[in-house]
């Protein structure tokens, strides 16, 4: 049987792995190449590095970077951060990234997910969604959660799997960086939509918090955290551990 | 010297660097000298299987391919590549491929309930249906990862292991020097380097 996937995010800035909270509040955790290797040799099933640079140089860095990464981790491999255009897919896919993300790109313009798809495959194209309730719905923000794109998040996301996205990240900013569980209701609300891997992220404190995702959402496929990976909080083995306990089906 | 066949499709960083990290000598090369005289043949593959098998026509591949075969060079296939090296694929129309293994490929959609995802996407456990020497240092049960929307079926005379998805469906196969992985050896951790350093020794 397929196995529930344990995900750790790398955001990184000039060359250096950081996470937010709330989106803001950037520190210095780690070096990628580092933390890659040191998640790779302990249960990690997936690794995804988010570029949050904006000049031109410091995206060269990035790309150096997963360059030195994919040398040496043997594990998928997703990108995401300033995809924009089919050539930063290619950008970051030469550098040995094996699936790329799309977020505010897809929304200013979604005929990229389309374009990426026809010349890399659907099971290239990660759609990732920063979703937040507004008076009671589900908005797509763009921006890194800052602006609120007025969009309603479940049709926009099942537009983007129509147009070939492969997999979806669900990124709730309600449950972001408190540490109290992920979004079920949002989550939830996403797998009946979509006939595609759902990635959730945002909320996750502790081993529980996992437990509580994959219990409650037979259908969720895997779970993406930083922080608590990041700073030691939660061990991926352990992790691991307490969801086989569980009878939740994981690669040990 | 491992040679990675180039005939256009995908990328081949990782499964070069991933041979490189086990010591084996490797390169990724469409110079016809470099495959004849190198040791052993890797087929690469992502994409669709008309597209692909198209390009290695019209790149020749499919020559050397057969050729290096017939001498009894030890090549494998991997993901698509392991599909092509099927008699026909069954992926929008019907098209024909190498011939070198028996059997066909088809889509998941209508073979599988309808409640599992397409692609099967993730990690999943490989279960041994004969003993090969791929297999030396790894275990029944081994995890791997698999990315794909069509599998191999009818060809239970080089199957060798299975993994299961709604059904039991072709992960690996091997026949003689014909060898082939449906998951990526390159993106499966420590058990997919353990396969591959069993190809490279064997």
């Amino acid at each position: 049987m397929i196995t529930k996937r344990i995900i750790p995010c790398l955001d990184v800035r000039n060359g250096r792995v950081v996470k937010g909270v709330n989106f803001e509040g950037l520190s210095d955790v780690s070096s990628p190449v580092e933390l890659a290797k040191y998640y790779s040799d302990n249960g990690a099933d997936e690794l995804v590095f988010y570029d949050i640079t904006a000049s031109f140089e410091e995206r060269r860095l990035f790309t150096d970077i997963l360059r030195e990464v994919a040398e040496q981790i043997f594990i998928p491999l997703t990108v995401g951060g300033g995809i924009n255009t089919v050539d930063d897919f290619d950008r970051v896919l030469k550098c040995g990234a094996d699936k790329v993300s799309v977020n505010s790109g897809a929304i200013r313009n979604p005929d990229l997910i389309r374009e990426a798809a026809e010349l890399y495959g659907n099971q290239c194209v990660v759609i990732s969604a920063d979703v937040k309730r507004v008076d009671g719905v589900f908005h797509v923000f763009a921006k890194g959660g800052r602006e609120d794109t007025g969009m309603e998040a479940i049709e926009w996301i099942k537009r983007c799997v129509k147009l070939g996205a492969g997999e979806v990240v669900v990124n709730s900013i309600d449950t972001d960086g408190v540490k109290k569980g992920f979004d079920i209701e949002m989550l939830k609300a996403v797998c009946e939509a979509v006939n595609v891997p759902v990635i959730a992220s945002g909320g996750a404190g502790g081993i529980n918090d996992f437990v509580e995702l994959f219990r409650e959402i037979p259908d969720i496929d895997a779970g993406l955290a930083a922080s608590i990976f990041h700073f030691g909080e939660v061990a991926i083995p352990d992790l691991k551990q307490e969801l086989k306990k569980n009878n939740i089906t994981v690669r040990l | 010297m491992i040679a990675i066949i180039d005939y256009g499709v995908g990328n081949l960083f990782s499964l070069c660097s991933s041979l490189k990290s086990i010591g084996a000598e490797a390169v990724v090369t469409s110079d016809k000298e470099i495959l004849r005289s190198a040791d052993k043949l890797v087929l690469p593959g992502v994409g669709a299987f008309a597209d692909a098998a198209q390009k290695l026509r019209d790149t020749g591949m499919d020559l050397i391919v057969r050729e290096q075969a017939a001498a009894g060079k030890d090549i494998m296939g991997i993901c698509l590549g392991m599909q092509l090296l099927f008699e026909k694929s069954y992926e929008y129309g019907e098209h024909e491929g190498l011939g070198l293994l028996k059997g066909s490929v088809v889509p998941m959609e209508g073979a599988i309930p309808e409640k599992l995802k397409i692609p099967h996407i993730g990690w999943n456990a490989l279960h041994f249906a004969k003993p090969s020497g791929l297999f030396k240092y790894i275990n029944e049960n081994d995890c791997v990862y698999f990315v794909h929307s069509y599998f191999a079926t009818d060809c239970d005379e080089s199957v060798i292991a299975t993994t299961e998805y709604g059904r039991e469906m072709t992960a690996a196969v091997e026949l003689g020097n014909i060898k082939g992985c449906q998951f990526h050896p390159e993106k499966s951790g420590k058990v997919g380097l353990a396969i591959l350093k069993a190809f490279c020794e064997n």
